[in-house]
């Protein structure tokens, strides 16, 4: 069966002085539809290079990327991406920020109406409403991602990438804007793939665990299912064995069979 | 209504008043006060103590023109060139009075009269050349940034480019205004031919040499505002497939506002220098031309007119680079950024 999201066979080369330089040998992952795949691996493993390729910021060296039957090798609202950084524009308000992305995405199929509607509709979505006229800079590094996380909803994408999304919050934030994702997921079941490093946040979301060796020329050490019943609950799945043994899994990959040889 | 006043202090750079606004807007006076003499009282004090050094000084040198002039007698200039320029005001009124009764008279007696209307053909005041001045730098800093600001966006976008203009600025940033001249005075005798032409030559030589100095910061800051534009955002833009022109104007403009006005400020600040000494030697009728005119003059109040072009220089100069910074507060995004 053909499956939805294809990493084909994916290898890259980055040019350097001393000769062409391979950050990813042979990455092969199959995704299906409504699928929340995490990549986790350790800092330099590469993980984000696969999903810069998926995103097509990146050309695979050898093997490709296959959405639906379709090779994609550029950049696109189909993939939309969710930045570690947020990458919103400190010019426009968050109304405006999540705007932009509608009107280039659908300014030609819909009508002025439609766009407000479907913009406010994903600020809603991720709860920011409120906030909508704020600038950037006025609101918290949490509120950020969510409008982060609203701009790529918005685009509607057959993927949503996110990378190391909420890497640079602190610890309450990240299991709030976790839950929010969750609640999101259940209603619109996209599927997603997320680059993390964080054990719990890949078990709690995923439905499967990419596990990646250390660079370079990283390439898949081992592909985790998790088969937690949805919806989860953080403080049910604390004393959950199923989930300690996940857990337990990903953290023997990470930090016994591929220990970093040098933090 | 108070706020909205300290705002538009604030944001044009007169913070100097913002404690008196304060005060009367009902805020503790003592602190204020205190703010109020550091923010006026020590310029003041400064101003005072070099105006009396500069007496004290002036009075000790004695050139072939007489002794150089205190604050005093530059104070008296000053108001000698502003009666010059009501009085010749003055005298244009009553000429075109004059003619427009004239030719009235002619055709009451007969209708068929053919009437001449001339021109006021009188001499151009202080008040009259500091106008051509500010109208050639303008003219001259609005070409370099048509020019520059467009090259500085691509060149920032793409590096090949920049690496390969970048000698060339290079060479040519440091090339005095004075050498310029006499090829731009050449070639626009040249080019510039016309029976009836809008603007002199002068005017047209000390603008474009105004431009080519003023050119470089602008273009150089351009490229480098964005070059150093977050890559995040830029990648945004290509998720959403934004074309080239649109992610000029929606992504790279508005996070390069603030360094291309540091340029701008830089390249007008520029291009005033470079202006005076263009005026001198092109004999365009501005500040320059005033300076050059009194120095050739030689009159025993020449330098102290001479030191009135002085300081209107710089205080124009002062006006100039204040609004250049206001106009950078209004259009940057990033309010709270301390620019001085």
């Amino acid at each position: 069966m053909e499956s939805y999201l294809n990493i084909d066979h994916v290898s890259i080369d980055f040019p350097t002085a001393n000769g062409p330089f391979r950050a990813l040998d042979n990455v092969n992952i199959q995704i299906s539809k409504g699928e929340f795949v995490s990549i986790i691996g350790h800092s330099g493993c590469g993980k984000s290079t696969v999903m810069n390729i998926v995103g097509g910021l990146y050309q695979a060296t050898e093997g490709g990327v296959i959405l639906q039957g379709k090779e994609v090798n550029e950049p696109g609202p189909d993939r939309a991406i969710v930045f570690q950084n947020h990458a919103l524009f400190p010019w426009l308000t968050c109304y405006q920020n999540v705007e932009l992305a509608v009107k280039s995405v659908f300014g030609k199929t819909r009508n002025r109406q439609q766009i407000r509607d479907w913009t406010l509709h994903n600020l809603e979505l991720v709860h920011m409403t409120h906030a909508k006229d704020k600038l950037p800079a006025e609101i918290s590094g949490g509120m950020k991602q969510r409008i982060g996380i609203a701009r790529a909803l918005a685009m509607e994408p057959k993927v949503l990438l996110m990378d190391e999304p909420f890497g640079a919050l602190d610890a309450l934030t990240r299991a709030h804007l976790q839950d929010s994702l969750m609640e999101i997921q259940s209603d619109l079941n996209n599927t997603v793939i997320m680059i993390t490093h964080d054990v719990d946040e890949a078990v709690l979301l995923s439905d499967k665990i990419v596990m990646m060796t250390n660079g370079p020329a990283a390439s898949i050490g081992e592909i985790l299912q998790v088969d937690l019943p949805r919806p989860r609950q953080r403080l049910d799945l604390a004393d959950n064995p199923d989930y300690n043994h996940y857990r337990s899994e990903v953290i023997k990959f990470l930090h016994q069979r591929h220990a970093r040889k040098a933090a | 209504m108070n706020d909205k006043l300290i705002y538009f202090l604030e944001i044009t750079g007169l913070n100097w008043f913002v404690p008196l606004a304060k005060i009367a807007g009902g805020e503790p006076v003592g602190f204020q006060f205190q703010q109020l003499v550091k923010m006026i009282g020590l310029p003041l004090v400064a101003m005072l103590a070099f105006l009396f050094f500069w007496h004290l000084a002036a009075a000790k040198v004695d050139t072939s023109l007489g002794q150089l002039p205190g604050p005093v007698q530059v104070w008296e200039q000053a108001k000698v060139l502003n009666e010059e320029h009501q009085a010749e005001r003055q005298r244009e009124t009553d000429f075109y009075q004059r003619q427009e009764q004239r030719n009235a008279d002619k055709l009451a007696k007969n209708p068929e009269a053919e009437i001449k209307v001339r021109d006021f053909n009188g001499r151009p005041t202080f008040i009259d050349q500091i106008w051509t001045s500010l109208f050639t730098v303008f003219v001259g800093f609005l070409l370099a940034s048509l020019i520059a600001i467009p090259i500085g966006i691509v060149s920032g976008l793409s590096q090949n480019l920049y690496n390969a203009i970048n000698p060339l600025i290079q060479i040519f940033k440091p090339v005095s205004p004075l050498a310029w001249l006499p090829i731009v005075t050449m070639v626009v005798s040249a080019v510039y031919v016309s029976a009836d032409p809008m603007f002199s030559k002068s005017f047209i030589t000390s603008a474009i040499t105004v431009m080519l100095c003023s050119l470089w910061p602008t273009l150089i800051n351009t490229a480098v505002g964005v070059s150093s534009i977050d890559r995040d955002l830029l990648n945004v833009g290509k998720v959403l497939r934004l074309g080239y022109f649109t992610t000029v104007w929606k992504i790279v403009i508005p996070s390069s506002i603030p360094m291309i006005f540091t340029g701008l400020r830089i390249s007008l600040g520029i291009g005033w220098m470079v202006l005076i000494a263009a005026e001198m030697l092109a004999q365009n009728p501005g500040l320059g031309k005033f300076v050059w005119d009194e120095f050739q003059n030689g009159s025993s109040n020449s330098l102290s007119r001479i030191m009135v072009a002085v300081l209107a220089i710089g205080l124009i100069g002062f006006a100039l680079d204040r609004i250049m910074l206001t106009l950078q507060k209004f259009f940057s995004y990033d309010k709270t950024a301390n620019i001085r």
